[in-house]
């Protein structure tokens, strides 16, 4: 088959629909390695889009090449837990096995290692991906075996099997994790709730929609939601039931009724493992959860937007979508009600953390650049291929479906009056036992650290880059939106960790991950990065902490979205509260040049061969 | 019987605005002749808020004002002290993640951002340069391209693919890295079809989008914005008169 033959049955697969081009895409690259010039005209002109606009999307995402990185490519997980797991050591040994600068590619063409941004694997780094397939667990042992298998150019399939495991890990269940519950059991018991009034009548989808405000089924369903006090597991923490409401309440005026439900399972804070585990040990209480959801907003069609980190779940996944199709729980007449249709894809991601922020996602799903959209309006209204849309988070969709089997009476009872039901954490860092604890409301990080095994605790990053860094004094504090809201991160460091290095590992992701949109963001997180950078190499001084904070306030006041409002939060945490791991780097509190003369001879130095205290302009002291 | 035309007013640095239903924060303003610095705004696109030079203070929140929606009674803050600063931050940002060599660039004079460097009285870059490698295109007969000015407004992008219909420029990459390509295979303009009777031509608000051979055709001194500040004769207010230099 050539080339431009494995492009156009991807093409024909999708329909040639420009909105479905980050799938095209990836199939794409899968196949041919990368994305060369012809490639993205060939895919241009198919989908009717200007070619600089495919280039762009192209252009936007980590895991898209438009030129060859190698036949192998290894991308290291650089989290900050991975980092205190020494992949840095193991990255600079692959390196030098292979004869290979990182980031560089062969001169072969065989192979690039680089680094990317967490990969969601800290329970069990340090991690990587081979060819954006997900790898746990490295050591040097493995390091050698895969250059020996990458220099033989042995195929992935050939490779240990157990490298590719994923573990689970979950160490404490609670409703949603220990949840019995049989596919269709919600969705039963929603239909079960109220008459079907008028919905018999409809013969087909669109005038099923239409009739859905009048129809008591999802009122009812919907009331059950709102009882509950369900919050977005996000992060956000804004009322579903609410989100919901405004989504079946949005007017269409187009005669277009579509609406649709997506999964956010872009999980790409760093620390946060937790969706991950739910797509793998409670594939049906999600996708059940986005049904219910359908069936309340009168939405047919709902999207799972996974990571591409995680494209290793997507055959299980697409495997449990076509059960539930068999067991009619997915498709036309669910439940056995004529007219409640609804069906799911996964549509992958490509390394992009901004796609985590919800209008950037479905920008990312219409096939364009993950950039945030200007609001209002809001997805509920404007979502979608600009329809009434609900996107919400894996858990949160979790929830919902036992919501809708076990009523919002019951779930209000788990958890804070302010918070109800339960939270999972992502544990990581320096325990024993890091995984996944389901807690309700309320726990304090006081009560989870025993649990994971945590010892001489210095500092827990609660919620990831974005979240907010606790000490010791905190450590009462509650997991509850009226407290300590997360998203299910949680990293652990003990005394013996250096509280700057974590910060500035989170400058460099945030740096990394800047959709660019706006210029404080796009500019200002370099800027961090290179202040915390200058620190570190001992040129810091008061002033370089004065700069952070002057950057902070304008990346507060004028980001266009969450990200630079964010980007600056690890930084001033951790100067507030670990200040001396900053000040122990300055030189002096004072003045100090960003430019040293005596390294800049460093070439000279190189070039004449001398290296003696003449060829010095000062010596350290 | 109500008066019909009487017309709803809302306030910027404590001045009565008139506004008309459905417009922005900027529109409002620049039509009733108050200036709100900008760069990525143009009154013939739809705003989208990236440069962020127009951030202002919306009854003491931040907010941006080219995507505002007006409401009647908001209080509006633009001239203060901390906002100036704030924008002097943006414009350094814009100046050291680019290489602007004012003296020796043709547009001097002409340029939006040079011009705001000097009203918002920008002494100095402030932030280490980070000299991005951005090479030229000159591949096009009649127009050169110098990426190294882009301040990644979009302008062209919109012009060309809105008014054009060409859809000649588009952003790729992301974050620091993010930059302006142009639409064909080799990512040249000579390859486009690119004309110099293109709106794209003239509403790039640095020197990027340049017509060959006319560059210093109106000397250094007698430019735009040599002798009168951008904030006193802001072009791009659908009434004004003054825009664009070609």
């Amino acid at each position: 088959m050539s080339e431009t033959d494995v492009i156009d049955a991807i093409l024909d697969r999708h329909r040639r629909d420009g909105t479905r081009l980050m799938q095209i895409l990836r199939e794409t690259q899968e196949q041919l390695g990368w994305l060369a010039p012809a490639t993205l005209t060939r895919i241009a002109v198919a989908i009717d889009w200007p070619r600089a606009k495919v280039e762009g999307t192209a252009g936007f995402y980590s895991f898209f090449h438009t030129r060859p990185l190698g036949r192998y490519r290894v991308l290291w997980s650089d989290n900050i837990t991975d980092r205190m797991l020494g992949n840095a050591d193991l990255t600079r040994m692959m390196c030098e096995k292979l004869w290979l600068e990182a980031g560089r590619v062969s001169e072969d063409g065989l192979v690039s290692v680089d680094t990317t941004s967490c990969t969601g694997m800290c329970d069990q780094g340090p991690a990587l991906l081979v060819n954006y397939r997900a790898v746990t667990r490295m050591t040097p042992q493995r390091v050698e075996q895969m250059v020996e298998l990458i220099r033989n150019e042995a195929p992935l399939a050939d490779w240990p099997a157990e490298w590719f495991a994923v573990a689970d890990n979950i160490r404490r269940g609670d409703i949603l994790l220990n949840n019995a519950m049989q596919p269709g059991d919600a969705l039963r018991a929603c239909v079960a709730r109220g008459p079907a009034a008028g919905k018999e009548a409809s013969s087909n989808d669109r005038s099923w929609r239409e009739t859905v405000v009048a129809n008591p089924g999802p009122a009812l369903a919907l009331e059950e939601i709102k009882l509950s006090n369900l919050r977005g597991r996000g992060g956000a923490g804004f009322t579903t039931g609410l989100k919901w409401e405004a989504c079946r309440s949005a007017s269409v005026a187009d005669g277009d009724s579509r609406r649709f439900i997506v999964c956010n399972a872009d999980e790409g804070e760093p620390g946060t493992f937790k969706d991950r585990v739910l797509l793998t040990a409670q594939p049906d209480l999600v996708f059940e959860g986005m049904t219910v959801a359908g069936y309340v907003v009168g939405a047919t069609q709902g999207y799972v937007y996974l990571r591409g980190e995680y494209r290793y779940l997507l055959d299980p996944l697409n495997a449990v979508l076509a059960r539930r199709r068999a067991q009619g729980l997915l498709g036309r007449g669910i439940a056995g009600q004529a007219g409640f249709s609804f069906d799911i894809e996964i549509h992958l991601g490509a390394g992009a953390y901004i796609c985590g922020e919800e209008s950037a996602l479905i920008e990312s799903l219409e096939g364009k650049r993950g950039v945030p959209r200007n609001r209002p309006p809001y997805p509920i209204t404007h979502g979608f291929l600009n329809r009434p849309t609900v996107v919400n988070n894996v858990e949160t969709f979790a929830a919902s479906a036992l919501i809708a089997l076990q009523g919002g009476e019951w779930f209000r009872g788990i958890g804070t009056s302010k918070s109800s039901g339960t939270k999972i954490l992502s544990i990581s860092g320096d325990c024993l036992h890091p995984g996944i604890y389901e807690y309700p409301f309320g726990v304090t990080i006081a009560q989870v650290l025993p649990a994971c095994g945590a010892r001489d605790v210095h500092a827990v990053q609660v919620s990831g880059p974005s979240g907010i860094c606790i000490d010791e004094t905190e450590f009462k504090r509650r997991i509850a939106f009226e407290d300590i809201p997360t998203a299910g991160a949680m990293m652990i460091f003990n005394d013996q960790r250096d509280m700057f290095e974590v910060a500035r590992n989170f400058a460099h992701f945030f740096a990394h991950e800047s959709c660019g949109f706006c210029t404080p963001c796009r500019v200002g997180t370099s800027l961090l990065k290179n202040c915390m950078d200058k620190i570190a190499d001992g040129h810091g001084s008061q002033h370089t902490m004065n700069e952070i904070f002057q950057i902070n306030r304008l990346l507060q006041m004028a980001s266009h979205c969450g990200l630079g409002h964010t980007a600056c939060n690890p930084m001033f945490d951790t100067l507030k509260k670990f200040r001396p791991a900053y000040e122990r780097r300055l030189k002096t509190l004072d003045f100090e040049a960003s430019f040293d003369l005596d390294s800049a001879l460093a070439q000279a130095r190189q070039m004449t061969g001398r290296d003696d205290a003449g060829s010095h302009l000062e010596t350290q002291s | 019987m109500s008066r019909m035309n009487e017309q709803q007013v809302f306030l910027i640095d404590g001045r009565d605005v008139p506004f008309a239903p459905g417009q922005t924060v900027m529109q409002a303003a620049l039509d009733a002749g108050v200036y709100i610095p900008h760069l990525c705004f143009h009154p013939q696109f739809k705003p989208h808020g990236s440069c962020k030079l127009c951030t202002v203070k919306v009854n003491g929140r931040p907010a941006t004002s080219c995507t505002l929606p007006v409401a009647a009674g908001m209080e509006i803050e633009s001239e203060t002290a901390e906002l100036k600063d704030k924008r002097r931050m943006l414009l350094q940002m814009l100046f050291v993640e680019g290489n602007h060599f004012c003296p020796s660039c043709e547009k001097s004079g002409n340029c939006k951002l040079q011009a705001l460097a000097y009203d918002l009285g920008m002494m100095s870059p402030h932030y280490d340069h980070f000299f991005p490698d951005r090479p030229v295109d000159a591949t096009h007969p009649e127009i050169l391209l110098d990426f190294n000015r882009c301040i990644l407004c979009e302008l062209c992008v919109r012009a060309s693919g809105e008014v054009d219909r060409k859809n000649v420029f588009a952003l790729s990459g992301r974050g620091i890295t993010k930059h302006l390509i142009v639409n064909s295979e080799s990512g040249r303009l000579g390859d486009t079809d690119m004309s110099t009777t293109d709106m794209a031509m003239s509403v790039c608000p640095v020197g990027v989008i340049l017509k060959k051979r006319v560059g210093f055709a109106v000397p250094v001194g007698q430019r735009k914005y040599d002798t009168i500040p951008i904030s006193e004769q802001f072009g791009d207010a659908p009434n004004a008169v003054l825009e664009q230099t070609r």
